[in-house]
């Protein structure tokens, strides 16, 4: 079987983010970069099936910048065999040409399954995968949080307001994993030294997305107050809640 | 023109986050000229969605049954065409998840994911949060597109009246993904993101057991549970009940922080409630910087204390 994990870097989730002066842009020059956390669980879960089954091949398919390389090293660290970079001249910040790149690449090198992340936690659309899978015309299912995959078909369970459902969908098929599917492992050493001998194929894409709009920092909330200290302070506060606040 | 509602639907009834989506288009409405229909993915009669701003309802029985990501978008599409809808809107939700990526994709449109904010004073504008909310995107939206709108953030008024229900005859496809079992009862537990109030623990908390106080006040207030990134990777919550970063974006009327810090990652996730409530023994904790009213104290004392107070 065939995997490919689609995975980008983001924004380490301790930056401060800072805006560029033009406004326009996100200030990427002090940023350090991480693999985005929901890929790690696609990445592990792939992994989790190679070390079940030595025939399953697990190839990292990222589209960004050059600099992408480091972070995309990293996955391979994890454990993945091979990696492709479909370069662009800057990382993009719109689904549709991401996905658009994604799909072209899996229609000219199929995949049994394709893993991903369920969003990226720099622009937040959460909507690639889906869009991938419609794209190439498969089965998806979004934000999985538990994953069993046969020859023929895969079986998840996603949650959903109030509950959590469970998907039954033939391969070749699209899953974007959430937290809690597992438990993403470290690279050990010699996955870190391994990593720098795998292929990472390159392969140069035009695509560029447009503006993103204006940016700005979220309104800031007025100084917080303390109300007192300890149980005495719950009377102040309860009243303040009733009839300051208003909303008890 | 039209805006075209994907109304979502649990046990028969549209969830209060669709009643938004009719709130937020009839805002637009009067800027951009347009009507605002309502469709709802199942058979049924939803007439009343017109005293929620819809200007017409269409069901889809062929939506009736086992839901299928790929084939239920490939009949919205149908709809879309059939409809118009030069701006498609979602509440953002698991259902929206699966159907929304699918559309943009299949009709080629853009989509822009969990907007907070409409403006159509010139033009229309939707503000999104990116990076959990650090920063504000202000996108000017070229028609047509798919937009979801996060829930809570968008008034729902019901003051109009009932408007005609017409059932759309399309039929639905091959079925590639099907969803088999729904393995808790919806509607049973509050879900985080349509709760008004949240009573939410941390690290501070001490173990599972330690939630037991917090419970106890959300069921006294009819609020939900959220959890911190350390109470929950350290097993005493299930991620469903994630704020932050990597969990859920909350914007809850009130929002009880009870032995949380207040890092950057979970201030991402709930800074944007409108009222927040801070009880941590450690004066110098971040948390104190954001809440409207902090109590600087040990929650296992300030919690009851508090639910006395409310009682």
């Amino acid at each position: 079987m065939r995997i490919v994990v689609c995975m980008k870097r983001v924004p380490d989730t301790e930056s401060v983010i800072r805006i560029a002066p033009d406004g326009g842009a996100v200030d990427t020059a002090d940023l350090n970069y991480i693999i985005n956390p929901y890929d790690e669980y696609a990445i592990e879960a792939a992994l989790q099936m190679k070390d079940a089954d030595d025939s399953v091949q697990v190839l990292l398919l990222t589209v960004g910048e050059s600099a992408a390389e480091s972070t995309i090293r990293k996955g391979l660290a994890m454990g993945a065999d091979e990696a492709v970079l479909l370069q662009v001249p800057k990382d993009l910040s719109d689904p549709l040409g991401t996905a658009r790149l994604l799909a072209e690449w899996l229609k000219a090198n199929p995949a049994d399954l394709v893993l991903a992340g369920k969003q990226g936690v720099d622009f937040d659309h959460g909507a690639v995968p889906g869009m991938v899978a419609e794209l190439l015309g498969w089965a998806g299912a979004s934000s999985v949080c538990a994953l069993a995959c046969e020859a023929s078909h895969a079986t998840v369970e996603r949650e959903v307001e109030g509950g959590r459902e469970r998907v039954r969908l033939p391969l070749p098929c699209v899953i974007s994993a959430d937290k809690g599917l597992n438990e993403p492992r470290y690279a050990s050493l010699k996955g870190i030294m391994g990593a720098k001998k795998k292929p990472l194929a390159v392969v140069d894409c035009a695509a560029q997305s447009g503006a993103l709009g204006s940016l700005e920092a979220p309104p800031a909330r007025p100084a917080g107050r303390v109300v007192g200290q300890g149980a005495a302070a719950a009377t102040e506060l309860a009243r303040l809640l009733k009839e300051e606040a208003r909303v008890l | 023109m039209t805006i075209l509602c994907i109304v979502d639907v649990a046990e028969g009834r549209e969830r209060p986050a669709s009643r938004e989506l009719l709130g937020a288009a009839r805002q637009l409405k009067g800027a951009l000229g347009c009507q605002v229909l309502a469709l709802v993915p199942a058979s049924g009669d939803f007439a009343h969605l017109g005293a929620w701003g819809a200007d017409a309802v269409h069901t889809l029985p062929a939506l009736d049954g086992a839901f299928s990501s790929d084939a239920s978008a490939a009949v919205l599409a149908q709809a879309v065409e059939t409809l118009g809808g030069d701006l498609v809107l979602f509440s953002a939700g698991a259902r929206a998840r699966e159907l929304a990526p699918r559309l943009a994709a299949r009709l080629g449109r853009p989509l822009l994911g969990e907007c907070t904010q409409l403006d159509a004073t010139s033009g229309l504008v939707a503000t999104r949060p990116i990076f959990a909310g650090k920063v504000l995107v202000k996108a000017p939206v070229a028609l047509p597109a798919i937009l979801t709108l996060r829930p809570k953030l968008f008034p729902a008024l019901e003051d109009g009246f009932a408007v005609a229900s017409q059932s759309l005859a399309l039929s639905q496809g091959e079925m590639k993904a099907v969803v088999t079992e729904l393995l808790a009862a919806a509607g049973g537990k509050l879900d985080l993101s349509e709760a008004d109030i949240i009573v939410s623990g941390g690290r501070g908390v001490g173990g599972p057991e330690g939630f037991a106080p917090l419970e106890s006040l959300a069921t006294q207030l009819g609020a939900a549970v959220g959890a911190s990134r350390a109470a929950v990777d350290a097993g005493w919550r299930p991620h469903s009940q994630q704020v932050g970063q990597t969990g859920k974006v909350v914007n809850p009327t009130l929002y009880i922080a009870c032995g949380i810090s207040g890092a950057i990652q979970h201030l991402a996730g709930m800074k944007n409630s409108r009222y927040i409530v801070a009880i941590n023994k450690d004066p110098e904790a971040p948390i104190f910087k954001v809440a409207d009213y902090g109590i600087v104290g040990d929650l296992f004392e300030v919690v009851p204390a508090l639910a006395a107070a409310l009682a």
